[in-house]
């Protein structure tokens, strides 16, 4: 059972600027740290995280190592018509995990 | 888990061959202050904006657990309604029942012992502290309110005794850090007052949500003794203490800490 938290309007204008925030729980292994018995701790990461609009391709992101457990991202699009947003997070080992949001626009 | 210099290993331990200068007085009341304000500005950020704080991930999973039923049992929900607000400010707390003493943690998987024929979850499992964390969440804001007389009076003594006693290589206790020495510098860190009013809480060194007995298992590596196991009843009477300690305190978790 993964968390996902996401922020989406209810409501929008027309040719509005909307913020979009989106919050996963993953434990981001960077690969690179070791356990208490000085065994490496195998890499496990979100390696791409898209966000669709309409089916639409708005906004994605490539995620490194580097970045922190249970990732958080705020972006922003122009709220163009009524429709569902998603946002989508895959894995390095090809494993995904979806949550959706509707938008109405007036 | 904070590692101690060499330097202040040597004096840790010039100071476990002299003299103890240290007192047994508690820390006073109106001395009392949140680890919160022992942050900085962006991670006090961080801790309010109710939507990035890590830690409403586990308080949302713990949400869907207690309206969830699992086979025949009730849910939490079927019995608690909305929810339990104000509840967990109350504890650890004496157990009608057994006369034992139960922290949240504790008091959790008994009732989905007794009352959802259901097995305890292992201690530190997210499920756990995601239930952990939506119960406690529900008192943030609650002044800490626990009762230390009648059957809770030997566990306060006990967890009293724990706090005030030297151990580990370092010959250091819980109350030389954190009544003597609070807001003074550990290396890069500021000494906090050791209150546990935000746990279950997220700490960016673990990258996760945890609980107070994970905390003070670090605190009893860092000062090299042999940490106890979660859930350990001296822990628990530890805990008593602390929420004693921090009595008219409000509740934070889920917090952030570092």
């Amino acid at each position: 059972m993964t968390s996902i938290r996401l922020s989406v309007p209810q409501t929008a204008r027309k040719d509005e600027i909307i913020e979009l925030k989106a919050l996963i729980q993953h434990p981001m292994e960077s690969g690179y740290r070791r356990g208490s018995r000085g065994e490496q701790i195998p890499r496990n990461i979100i390696t791409r995280f898209e966000c669709l609009y309409d089916g639409e391709l708005v906004f994605s992101a490539d995620f490194h190592p580097a970045i922190a457990a249970d990732p958080f991202l705020k972006f922003y699009t122009r709220a163009v018509r009524s429709g569902t947003l998603e946002f989508r997070w895959t894995d390095q080992h090809g494993e995904t995990w979806s949550d959706t949001a509707s938008l109405s626009v007036t | 888990m904070i590692r101690l210099s060499p330097v202040l290993a040597f004096a840790a331990l010039v100071a476990a061959c002299s003299p103890s200068p240290t007192t047994d007085t508690d820390l006073p009341a109106a001395d009392v202050r949140s680890g919160y304000t022992f942050l900085t500005a962006e991670t006090q950020a961080m801790q309010d904006d109710s939507f990035a704080n890590p830690g409403y991930l586990w308080v949302d999973r713990g949400a869907a657990l207690f309206g969830s039923r699992a086979g025949d049992a009730p849910s939490c929900a079927s019995c608690h309604g909305e929810g339990l607000t104000g509840a967990a400010a109350t504890y650890p707390a004496i157990d009608a029942a057994t006369g034992d003493l139960l922290n949240l943690e504790g008091r959790i998987n008994q009732c989905r012992i007794r009352h959802q024929n259901l097995p305890a979850l292992d201690y530190e499992s997210d499920d756990l502290l995601a239930l952990t964390a939506f119960v406690a969440s529900q008192s943030a804001g609650v002044p800490i309110s626990v009762s230390t007389d009648g059957a809770a009076a030997p566990h306060y003594r006990n967890g009293r005794d724990y706090f005030f006693t030297r151990r580990g290589q370092f010959n250091l206790s819980c109350h030389q850090c954190h009544d003597e020495n609070w807001g003074k510098r550990l290396r890069g860190d500021t000494i906090s007052q050791g209150h546990g009013n935000g746990f279950p809480a997220y700490r960016l060194e673990w990258q996760a949500l945890g609980s107070l007995h994970r905390r003070i298992r670090d605190c009893d590596a860092g000062v090299r003794a042999e940490p106890k196991a979660f859930g350990d009843p001296k822990y628990i009477d530890l805990e008593l203490y602390l929420s004693s300690r921090a009595n008219g305190l409000e509740m934070e978790s889920p917090a952030i800490r570092r």
